[in-house]
């Protein structure tokens, strides 16, 4: 394989063939683009359950299924975005792909271990889905028990779906701290690396230390429901609130899992597409550790209504508004690096832009949330499914999709079409303002969430939100289809389009199969793009000195 | 603009929040505005400078990067610091008004309330049971909730209150109605099947007219005819949990066609369901159990009355 890949057509694509090259692949880049097909059809999945959400929720009566049938559409539509899609959406998919090419690496630490990781993934996805075909589940994707010991419905089939995850997520997380520490290149200290490595390093320590609380959570709720042990369910001798304590001791610190990546992947656009260096690199970097850690001691937030004390509510209020300090610096931070800039409006880019809207909004709404008084109001209301998609739809899929357009010029060697990008983006942007700001209004005045039946005061608000919703999704079908178009069709990418300077833009596009050619490379200030001038006639960057970028050892 | 920051009063909802109806909610309220103009003061912060600058530096493809700052420690601690500041003022707003929240008045009205799969029931001091929560204006008011099953959440928008109900302990909530008129109640923790349907209404009467209310409420058997008290007891003792209308197989025997009929009973004999048999039943459950099923009726003894009793008896008559 090392001679095929030293000539230059080879890559990592079409390096070896077949469908066990693939699914037996020990390259970390191909690894990434499994994930990434698979993620994107768990996202396809769970994005049809909630059209069938928002069509039920156009008239305040049944619309188009019974009540049970809309439990279990919601349940699945919280746990295949939650499980399959959010956790390993940027992590495993495009930091498998991105990682040990921005340290100038091979591959990942631990490639036999990566591969494991995805198999686990497909393990615990088919069986989380085949609990559907088995016996449909209705708890909600918190599995709050004592509901979720007592109903009919194939919970433990699910919940070792999860477990399974669980350990796919464990395992992607110890993959990439051990390549962080251990495969940097020379000159690339800590305070070298992409602002997206603080970001993957920062979540891969939530998924080892917190991850393994929810299989144990889940171990005992299978017990329960199969052994008949009380732990959970009062009826037994159980506590149902200890329940929630350890559901939300790792699926707080989880929600930090889907948004730290988001936020790297931020840092990367808005300093290349200002055509600046990062404003406050150790401020973001610092801040998204102080998030990593301050995550693990705020799961109380989720329980203000729980009956637990009030002393515990106060700490849990307190400690919850000090996350909002690091959330609120790298905003400012984006937005000084864009002060002065070149700012160039690329589809990336208006994804990094989408982001500082909706992130804003999340975020503050968050301080409603945090604020003890006005939170016993909103809690459990649609309030709160506006603020967590606000922060996990506007935040980390619009960053996601970002990264998706910034990078798939890297993955696929292929450039989509840039007009099309932009204006999905918009309508993207559109809808989705139009499907969820409706839900903080709904929610303050009083709409529970996973509500079958509204009350009529609530059906003009409901029947904007459905209409955004179908708004995203035309946007999806957009996105989707140029993207496809551009693996057929598309022009061929540069090494270089956007002019970043982090190592993945040191190789061709496609990579060869052993990223660099074998060059060993060195460390380089990502942020600092004065070595590279565009070229009009490849619509690319190239090194200021002369060559493509994609040979030189810098 | 102006109906999206307006403000809540009593009996006039917001652009964003229900009618303010409860003591507490007047100050639930002005910490939601602060937050909400904070808010909007931050939002519109970051939303013009993003845009201003994306509109003001964009430039063509190809213009060399330009060499500014890349920080400023005394910028990026001020924008530290006034955050810090800022949330530390929410928090202890929002931590002060909670506690008066949580903290129910002493020589409050007491109702019991109790949560199931999917009805709520109020039980008032004398006994007597509703399925929407009454109470007088201007009182001081104290819900002592509990769940039969699983997790349910007590939720009146009106008086800006929540109070998760869970099975096997006894969780408070407090409110003290500011006006008169009725108030939406809702389940708020999901619970299965008709989640969306277990509503209720918080009637509040003028604080004259409530006791003669409940005189008059608990007065079934001046009121209803017999069969219908019997239905309501029914549904609101729990009966209905264990024995079906319709044949459904359940806990115990469906009502179904019962009255009348020879039962078999555990210990071999027989017995006819007549008055005697029904009454001894809900006195002394585990006397005489059926055939094939568990002897796990509690006793009603105490809580049924002999004009209670005969309107069930009269109730099991009626369905066939």
């Amino acid at each position: 394989m090392s001679t095929a890949a030293t000539t230059r057509d080879s890559n990592y694509l079409n390096v070896t063939k077949g469908a066990l090259s693939w699914l037996l692949t020990l390259d970390h880049k191909r690894i990434g683009i499994l994930y990434l097909v698979s993620i994107l059809s768990s996202f396809f999945l769970g994005g049809m359950m909630a059209m069938l959400i928002r069509t039920e929720l156009l008239t305040p009566g049944d619309t188009i299924m019974t009540a049970d049938q809309y439990n279990q559409v919601f349940t699945l539509h919280g746990a295949i975005m939650i499980f399959l899609f959010i956790i390993p959406g940027i992590p495993a998919a495009l930091g498998n792909f991105v990682l040990p090419l921005m340290l100038g690496a091979k591959d990942v630490a631990f490639p036999r271990l990566n591969l494991l990781s995805w198999w686990l993934w497909i393990t615990g996805a088919f069986i989380a889905v085949a609990s559907i075909l088995i016996n449909a589940v209705d708890t909600g994707w918190t599995f709050y028990t004592p509901y979720s010991t007592t109903t009919g419905t194939s919970v433990t089939l699910i919940v070792t779906g999860v477990f399974i995850l669980g350990f796919s997520s464990i395992l992607t997380g110890l993959n990439f701290i051990v390549t962080i520490h251990k495969l940097r290149p020379k000159g690339m200290t800590w305070f070298k690396m992409p602002l997206l490595l603080w970001g993957l390093y920062s979540t891969a320590i939530i998924q080892v230390l917190a991850t393994p609380v929810l299989g144990i959570t889940l171990l005992l709720l299978a017990m329960e429901r199969i052994m008949g042990i009380g732990i959970f369910d009062a009826a037994l001798g159980g506590d149902p609130v200890l329940f929630q304590h350890f559901f939300w001791f790792y699926s707080h610190p989880a929600v930090y899992i889907m948004i730290l990546p988001a936020m790297g992947v931020i840092s990367e656009l808005i300093s290349v597409f200002s055509r600046k260096h990062i404003f406050g690199y150790k401020f973001i970097a610092f801040s998204s550790i102080a998030i990593a850690v301050f995550s693990f001691l705020v799961w109380g937030h989720h329980m203000f209504t729980s009956g637990q004390s009030e002393l515990v509510n106060m700490i849990f209020s307190a400690l919850t508004f000090s996350v909002s300090i690091p959330s609120a610096i790298k905003v400012f931070n984006w937005l000084a690096t864009m002060y002065k800039g070149r700012i160039q409006l690329d589809t990336p880019m208006l994804y990094a832009l989408s982001f500082l809207f909706l992130f804003t909004i999340g975020g503050l709404t968050g301080l409603f949330l945090a604020t003890l008084a006005t939170d016993i109001h909103l809690h459990d209301t649609y309030f709160i499914v506006a603020h967590f998609h606000y922060v996990m739809f506007g935040g980390t899929v619009i960053a996601f999709l970002g990264g998706l357009h910034y990078w798939w010029p890297k993955m696929t060697g292929k450039m989509y079409n840039e007009k099309l990008g932009r204006i999905a983006c918009l309508i993207l942007f559109v809808g989705f303002n139009v499907t969820f700001f409706t839900q903080f209004v709904m929610g303050s005045r009083g709409m529970p969430r996973r509500y079958f039946h509204y009350q009529e005061e609530f059906t003009s608000l409901n029947q904007l939100s459905s209409l955004g919703s179908y708004i995203m999704a035309v946007a999806f079908f957009m996105i989707a289809g140029y993207l496809l178009h551009s693996l057929a069709k598309g022009r061929k990418a540069p090494a270089n389009p956007w002019g970043a300077n982090s190592l993945e833009w040191h190789t061709t596009s496609p990579p060869p199969f052993d990223n660099f050619d074998g060059r060993e490379m060195q460390g380089v200030d990502p942020y600092d793009y004065t070595g590279w001038k565009y070229d009009e006639s490849i619509e690319g960057y190239v090194p200021v000195g002369g060559g493509d970028g994609s040979r030189d050892s810098r | 603009m102006i109906g999206f920051l307006s403000t809540a009063g009593a009996g006039e909802p917001s652009f964003w929040l229900p009618s303010q109806s409860s003591t507490i909610a007047q100050r639930v309220d002005s910490i939601w505005e602060f937050i909400l103009w904070l808010s909007v003061f931050f939002f519109a912060l970051v939303v013009v400078l993003g845009a201003r600058f994306a509109l003001k530096y964009r430039a063509a493809r190809g213009q060399g990067t330009q060499a500014t700052t890349d920080h400023n420690t005394i910028l990026e601690v001020v924008w530290t610091v006034i955050p810090t500041i800022l949330v530390v003022i929410l928090f202890w707003v929002g931590f002060r008004t909670y506690i008066d929240m949580s903290t129910p008045p002493e020589n409050a009205y007491e109702i019991q309330v109790t949560g199931q799969k999917w009805q709520w029931l109020f039980t008032y001091p004398n006994g007597y049971v509703d399925e929407n929560l009454h109470a007088p204006v201007d009182t001081d008011v104290v819900l002592v909730m509990t769940s039969e099953d699983v997790i349910h959440s007590m939720f009146i928008p009106a008086f800006r209150t929540k109070q998760d109900v869970v099975p096997g302990r006894y969780s408070k909530l407090w409110f003290n109605a500011t006006e008169t008129g009725e108030f939406d109640i809702y389940c708020a923790e999901y619970c299965g099947t008709s989640h969306s349907d277990m509503l209720a209404k918080a009637v509040i009467h003028p604080q004259d007219e409530f006791e003669p209310w409940l005189a008059e409420a608990s007065n079934l058997h001046g009121r209803f005819p017999p069969v219908e008290i019997g239905e309501m007891y029914y549904k609101r003792f729990g009966c209905k949990q264990c024995h079906s209308l319709d044949s459904a197989p359940g806990i115990g025997p469906t009502f179904q066609g019962l009255f009348g009929t020879m039962e078999r009973l555990t210990d071999g004999s027989s017995v006819l369901v007549d008055e005697n048999y029904i009454r001894e039943s809900i006195l002394n459950p585990q006397a005489k159990v059926t055939e094939g099923y568990a002897p796990v009726m509690p006793t009603f003894q105490g809580r049924f009355n002999d004009q209670d009793i005969t309107a069930i008896i009269e109730f099991i008559k009626s369905v066939e």
